[in-house]
């Protein structure tokens, strides 16, 4: 082997590229050494079904987190899908180029506002008008969904954008020649040939949406309860973990990584998902 | 059946833009014959057809001025139904596009589009359209399979079996056999002189031999001009424009 210039440029991003891969690893690993010998010795019914969250007095069931992450995301996706669908649908058939070239950077730019600003906006705004509209604390369910679909609506605008607009033209100009008005084009061809890139936006938003944390906390009310109500307090598992985490020691702390691990898989799969969906798309053409 | 052509264009104009795609093009279509268009690249021959069931309405740029009488109406006059336009005068394209749906619903579509509901009388349509498309026997067993992994020739033929569904007056087929190889083109074009007994039909085509072999009517554009129109067998063998010779001759283009 010669150590010229190519060699040396290639084992040097061979090494960049494997130690991304490895510090990924290496967090998976870290946070299973740390979560499941927690979850063996607990078991995984008083951990993941027990409604009680009481480190201190040994008490660790997430399950109210569980469910709080469950329909904070679902409440998002609730929001945050249709309109990113529908907006996609719009800007790619309808509107004229010019108002996809305003709006859809407008929209990516979304993306870049720090959470704890969307969060922030939750508090002073959003919370104290569910507040004096549908009563409850404010800080709610309702709050986290509303803002989580907001904050999905980039990443479901802009992979819906581009899963409708790689639809060929071809199928467009076909179902037009068959007597189809605008509409029924879009609703019964175009969008089936994107299916594949919608369904993997949503998925990838639900990811994002179960993920976030900060904004979560600041307009979620944090409280350990089952919700009852789109009006209750909740605290979601990503929240738990960013509260706990400054005094936690022994259980508690281990119980926090165990926590992570749940989090962890469901990602996993959802991206799973996601990722077998773009997929099966790229196969099918 | 009358005499009268079912489509009749008069000093077509189009521009794309500033550029006359198009200069005062006449042409008749006779009933239930096969008209083809034939003519270098760029001569206007499939815009001449995108403007018979006004595909060329979808490009912005567009224009268009002159008379296009489909049955004695103007299709271009501001009350024409297009959606309307589209059933009556089909297209095919000139690389196959079934959807990606299964080949049953392929060809259920324009039914659908048109608003029927009733399922046996679909299922009626899609085998009836099927057979007249020489598929039925080939896909019988396989009607809910995807559409998009047939043969390409299969594929053009269930284009055609689409069109077929929702019983258009005129097919207009823009260049269907440019995808396909020798032995796929000729069971297209077999299809077509079968279609012949029910249908009218435009065709383009720069393949001179698929005109001459199939076509009763044949006009040569040229730069957007209509240089002559005809009986096919005039126009091969005995051409009066001498750029017609020209073309058909092998000279050019």
């Amino acid at each position: 082997m010669k150590f010229n210039g190519e060699n040396i440029a290639k084992y040097a991003l061979m090494t960049v590229a494997f130690s991304a891969v490895a510090s990924l690893l290496l967090i998976a690993v870290f946070i299973f050494k740390e979560g499941l010998p927690f979850m063996m010795k607990v078991g995984l019914k008083d951990f993941l079904f027990a409604s009680d969250w009481d480190p201190l007095a040994g008490k660790f069931g997430i399950y109210p987190m569980i469910v709080a992450s469950l329909w904070v995301t679902f409440g998002a996706m609730l929001i945050g899908a249709p309109l990113g669908i529908a907006g996609a649908i719009f800007l790619n058939e309808f509107a004229p180029p010019m108002m996809m070239k305003i709006i859809k950077p407008t929209i990516e730019l979304l993306a870049g506002i720090p959470s704890v600003v969307f969060g922030f906006l939750g508090v002073m705004v959003l919370a104290p008008w569910i507040r004096a509209t549908l009563g409850g604390p404010g800080l709610s369910v309702l709050a986290a969904s509303i803002i989580l679909g907001i904050m999905v609506l980039p990443t479901v605008l802009s992979i819906s954008i581009d899963a409708i607009a790689s639809v060929p033209n071809s199928y467009r100009e076909g179902a037009l020649a068959l007597g189809a008005t605008r509409w029924q084009s879009v609703y019964m061809v175009t969008i089936k040939a994107a299916r594949s890139g919608i369904i993997a936006s949503i998925i990838l938003a639900m990811g994002r949406a179960l993920g976030e944390t900060m904004a979560v906390i600041m307009v979620a009310g944090n409280t350990v309860k089952v919700p009852h109500a789109v009006t209750d307090p909740v605290r979601t598992l990503t929240a738990n973990i960013a509260l706990e985490m400054a005094n936690a020691t022994g259980m508690a702390r281990e119980a926090l990584f165990a926590t992570g691990i749940v989090l962890f898989m469901v990602i996993m799969v959802l991206n799973g998902i996601a990722l077998s969906a773009i997929k099966g798309k790229a196969r099918k053409k | 059946m009358s005499a009268d052509p079912v489509i009749s264009v008069r000093n077509l104009d189009l521009f794309y833009g500033e550029f006359q795609a198009l200069k005062q093009v006449p042409m008749d279509v006779k009933d239930r014959h096969i008209t083809a268009l034939i003519g270098p690249s760029g001569c206007g021959k499939s815009t001449l057809l995108r403007t018979l069931n006004r595909m060329n309405d979808l490009i912005p740029s567009v224009r268009v001025s002159g008379t296009i009488l489909l049955e004695g109406k103007d299709i271009y006059l501001p009350d024409t139904d297009v959606c309307l336009l589209r059933k009556r005068v089909g297209m095919v394209f000139q690389r196959p596009n079934p959807f990606p749906l299964s080949i049953y619903d392929n060809v259920a579509f324009g039914l659908r589009v048109a608003g029927m509901r009733d399922r046996s009388r679909i299922a009626e349509v899609v085998q009836r359209s099927l057979t007249s498309a020489a598929l039925w026997d080939a896909l019988k067993d396989k009607l809910h399979h995807s559409a998009v992994e047939l043969p390409l020739d299969q594929q053009q033929r269930l284009c055609v079996a689409r069109l077929l569904a929702v019983e258009p007056e005129v097919i207009l087929m823009d260049e269907p056999c440019s995808a396909l190889d020798p032995i796929a083109t000729s069971r297209i074009e077999e299809l077509m002189l079968d279609l012949k007994a029910k249908y009218t039909i435009v065709i383009v085509t720069h393949n001179m031999q698929q005109a001459a072999r199939i076509s009763d009517y044949s006009g040569y554009m040229l730069l957007g001009e209509m240089i002559e129109f005809g009986k096919t067998s005039g126009l091969f063998i005995s051409p009066k424009d001498k750029r017609t010779q020209d073309y058909v001759s092998g000279r050019y283009g």
